[in-house]
């Protein structure tokens, strides 16, 4: 715990709503603790905008322990600042040194359309699940869960692939906007388990055609969004979706 | 007097093994061809209501769903880390149906109810086999099989886990389902909509008002019946484990209409969560309870110990939990560990910078299994730790303070958790089953599971088959709508110009101190008289001072306001409820009954009850009536972990 607190230079990117063009607004913080997580910086920042009688500043946050997936801001040009497998609520001010300038930007994504300052429209990410990212099973009748043996090694990595927390960061890192890294995750984390067989080639090729349809890009293998994901998702999952949707196509008959 | 009511909880009678099934075969079902006719509005997406949502759809019921958040994916269910408990007794350890229910109640202190607590536990095992088939990446053996591990409170290994994230594990598999019900048709997804009232038609819950919290625009919408599933109202205490979400504002609202609100006061205080470092902190994240297998908790022996932990030898520390209560060492229910750090630290032998923490230390844990075993099973908590306090607690103990986590208490339901408003039904902690006056470690998940996914369609169809032919045909041009949208709107423009000078967040701030030190984990008849004094004025400097900035379209702050208006209301009622339940149960420890020994001291023979207040208007005291408890299957024992 440290007691010496900083002054910072904000850059926001503030935007009225989805119709209105937006623009940067400056904003000087005093008294900002290494201790604070950076989502409490803007809890500060927002008092002092209210005190000023001026619009707080909006942007998505629940859990702020890293796991809900809601928040997720550009901070400096990269998806959740600086720092390892963070996200933007695990991110702690001591990252920042004290006269430091942050440009603070929302996800710049295609398919996601900014809905005021930093809040964008995510619900692309539900429509690709929808599409397909599911295993059909009705409440009420599923088998003894122990009668399905699975391999530890098989149900570690889709646990890895499961992590995923939906927040964004992968498409807004990517110069194509593509949500190959979500969709591949979930696409991994059901094709690896024997309880994802059945509707395997189906979901694969039904989720890709809902990204292509909702204007997501394409992957390129830059591998920004492997770097900027927060769970540590590996690029190794796109490989695993391009072989998916490629025995899809090949050999599936709808 | 005589307005004070005995309420009756419909449990079934007789043997408690085949209760549950005798009860349902006696529920009136809706033929497949009449569900398509009807429609459910579930409030909130978590396990309780996205399961309760995706399952009345698979029904073939219409049913439309709705979050404050941008999606059902971020449902506070995510945040659980530990797991689920189901007695499948897989290590063989003497684990069965009636030891989930004796260990469920005994949790409880006796303060539930002994049917619906048995049908949870026996729901449980259903509740392993339905997540594994829906692709819930549990932890296994290396033989294939699922893996089991330990929690408080109990000396068997029936806890589930998926690493330390079993909740968002568990809550994607029902999300999934649920988006597979949207891709049907049959859920239609509200995002981003915050209920503000409960609309009730002929004295039954039809329908709610929304807020758009992205237009602002206020909505009606209509169904024949309504799930509540919003979770609990940590919040009230501004720091806790809980999301910021986490708050009673729709609980609130239903009571207002006049469901009844059932031990408000029975709150959570978990011991091991991240000490409190500085006053900008807006949450303090949980440690697993999963970490006390492994951890062993201790303070330093002498007064004022200044030194390094690792430079503190063996024989100055005092394991003191191991030392007060040897049976259950480390993994003592969450209530008596919470007590014993805070006496702890209220005794002098507090660490770290600010003197409000003890040590959990891993030490002798990664010598006896190795770096690589603490690692695969804690890791990701260790790295949680290490963003937040810069330490890691591979090298040095971690430091721990209790602090609010969980609310046993919610809306008051009935074996079919139907809340006193005919047709308002409410599950998981939004309602106040099943935990008594204190919840076990992992049964948070499997309480909102059991009732989203195989309760609610149970009992919703029941009602639904019950009142099926006489369900008035509304729509939402109905007066009540109407009114309800306008005092919605009356709300939001009072709030909006009072244009005071404090902003909604220093007002939550101030009633979560009041919380905290007066209705926290040690309380008395003084405190919480005070506690009500002082909420009382916090409330009414709310409606003079509150100063809230921006318009009534998109605004983070408007979102705040309304909710700690409700939040001050509900803290009100939380003093209220535990000044008057003048016992100690659970996690509701008043200091004024105790036993000999410092423990909790029960009065069976007169709080053997669940206290149930009706609202009576905005400055009245609140009725509080009384389900009464019975004990027929478990005797009425002192709860003794030592």
């Amino acid at each position: 715990m440290s007691s010496n607190t900083m002054t910072l230079y904000l850059q926001v990117w503030r935007q009225k709503n989805s119709n209105e063009a937006g623009a940067f607004s400056n904003y000087e913080v005093a008294n900002v603790s290494p201790d604070m997580s950076f989502l409490e910086m803007l809890d500060m920042l927002n008092e002092d905008l209210a005190r000023q009688g001026l619009d707080p500043i909006q942007y998505d946050h629940d859990c702020r322990e890293g796991i809900c997936g809601a928040c997720g801001v550009v901070i400096n040009g990269e998806p959740h600042g600086p720092g390892k497998q963070t996200t933007t609520c695990e991110l702690h001010m001591r990252n920042f040194k004290n006269g430091d300038a942050i440009v603070i930007e929302p996800w710049r994504v295609k398919a996601f359309a900014v809905l005021k300052d930093l809040a964008v429209d995510r619900s692309a990410y539900d429509k690709i699940i929808q599409a397909g990212g599911f295993i059909k099973v009705n409440y009420g009748n599923a088998p003894e869960a122990n009668s399905l043996p699975v391999g530890k090694d098989v149900a570690d990595l889709a646990m890895d692939m499961a992590a995923c927390i939906g927040c964004g960061a992968c498409a807004a890192a990517c110069k194509n906007a593509s949500a190959m890294l979500f969709a591949a995750a979930k696409i991994s984390h059901l094709a690896l388990l024997p309880q994802g067989q059945v509707e395997r080639k189906k979901r694969a090729a039904n989720m890709i055609k809902a990204m292509d349809e909702l204007g997501f890009g394409n992957c390129t293998n830059q591998g920004l969004c492997e770097d900027a994901c927060p769970k540590g998702i590996n690029i190794n999952a796109i490989a695993r979706l391009n072989r998916e949707y490629l025995d899809s196509i090949l050999t599936c008959n709808f | 007097m005589s307005k004070i009511k005995q309420l009756d909880s419909n449990s079934p009678t007789g043997p408690i093994e085949t209760a549950w099934d005798r009860h349902r075969f006696g529920l009136k079902l809706v033929n497949p061809a009449n569900r398509r006719k009807l429609k459910v509005i579930v409030v909130g997406t978590g396990l309780a209501g996205g399961g309760s949502a995706g399952a009345l759809a698979e029904m073939g019921y219409n049913v439309e769903a709705f979050t404050i958040l941008d999606t059902p994916r971020r449902s506070h269910s995510i945040a659980a880390q530990g797991g689920v408990n189901a007695a499948k007794n897989y290590p063989n350890d003497n684990d069965s149906i009636w030891r989930l229910f004796y260990d469920t109640v005994k949790g409880g202190d006796f303060r539930s109810n002994e049917y619906s607590t048995y049908r949870l536990a026996q729901c449980a095992n259903n509740i392993i086999d339905q997540a594994t088939a829906q692709g819930v990446p549990f932890s296994r053996e290396y033989g294939g099989t699922l893996s089991n591990r330990s929690f408080g409170g109990v000396q068997v290994s029936r806890t589930f886990y998926a690493r330390g994230q079993t909740g968002q594990q568990l809550l994607l598999g029902v999300y999934q389902s649920l988006m597979k019900e949207v891709n049907r048709g049959k859920v239609k997804l509200h995002t981003r909509k915050e209920m503000l009232d409960l609309v009730m038609i002929d004295g039954k819950a039809r329908g709610i008002i929304t807020r758009d919290l992205v237009t602002g625009k206020l909505e009606r919408h209509y169904g024949d019946a309504v799930i509540l599933a919003t979770g609990g109202f940590c919040k009230t205490y501004y720091l806790s484990t809980n999301a910021m979400a986490s708050n009673g504002a729709s609980q609130m609202r239903c009571y207002e209409k006049g469901a009844y609100m059932a031990n408000p006061c029975f709150t959570q205080i978990h011991p091991t969560s991240l000490p409190v470092m500085g006053p900008f902190m807006s949450k303090q994240t949980l440690m697993s309870e999963a970490l006390r297998n492994d951890g062993r908790i201790w303070v330093p022996k002498a007064k004022g110990d200044h030194r390094p932990p690792n430079d503190i030898p063996e024989d100055e520390r005092d394991y003191f939990l191991e030392r007060r209560y040897p049976s259950f060492g480390n993994l003592t229910p969450r209530d008596i560990t919470s007590r014993a750090i805070k006496q702890a630290v209220d005794s002098g032998h507090g660490v770290g910078p600010t003197k409000v923490a003890v040590y959990l230390d891993f030490k002798d844990a990664i010598k006896r299994d190795g770096l690589t075993t603490i690692k695969e099973k804690y890791g990701n908590l260790f790295d949680m730790y290490t963003h937040i306090v810069d330490e890691s607690p591979y090298k040095v103990p971690m430091r721990i303070y209790p602090t609010a986590h969980f609310t046993m208490g919610g809306l008051w339901v009935d074996y079919n958790l139907m809340s006193s408003i005919p047709g308002l039904f409410v599950g998981g902690e939004a309602s106040y089953e099943y935990h008594g006056a204190n919840r076990l470690g992992a049964n948070s998940l499997m309480s909102a599971t059991t009732d989203g996914c195989f309760v609610l369609p149970t009992t919703v169809s029941n009602y639904l088959g019950e009142n099926f032919k006489t369900l008035a045909k509304i729509d939402d041009k109905h007066d009540e709508f109407e009114k309800a949208e306008k005092s919605v709107k009356d709300r939001i423009t009072r709030l909006l110009n009072i244009k005071g000078s404090k902003t909604p967040n220093q007002f939550h701030k101030e009633l979560g101190k009041v919380m905290f030190d007066y209705v926290g984990i040690e309380r008395t008849e003084e405190k919480l008289k005070h506690a009500i004094e002082e909420i009382t004025k916090i409330k009414q400097l709310y409606h003079k001072d509150l100063l809230l900035s921006g318009d009534d379209a998109m605004n983070i702050e408007l979102e705040r306001a309304l909710r700690v208006e409700d939040s001050i209301n509900l803290g009100l009622l939380m003093a209220r409820d535990a000044l008057e339940r003048k016992e100690s149960c659970g996690a509701h420890y008043r200091m004024d009954f105790v036993d000999d020994e410092g423990e909790a001291q029960r009065d069976d023979e007169n709080f053997c009850h669940v206290a149930a207040w009706e609202y009576q208007g905005q400055s009245e005291v609140p009725l509080r009536h009384i389900e009464q408890l019975k004990f027929n299957n478990i005797a009425l024992t002192k709860r003794s972990y030592k």
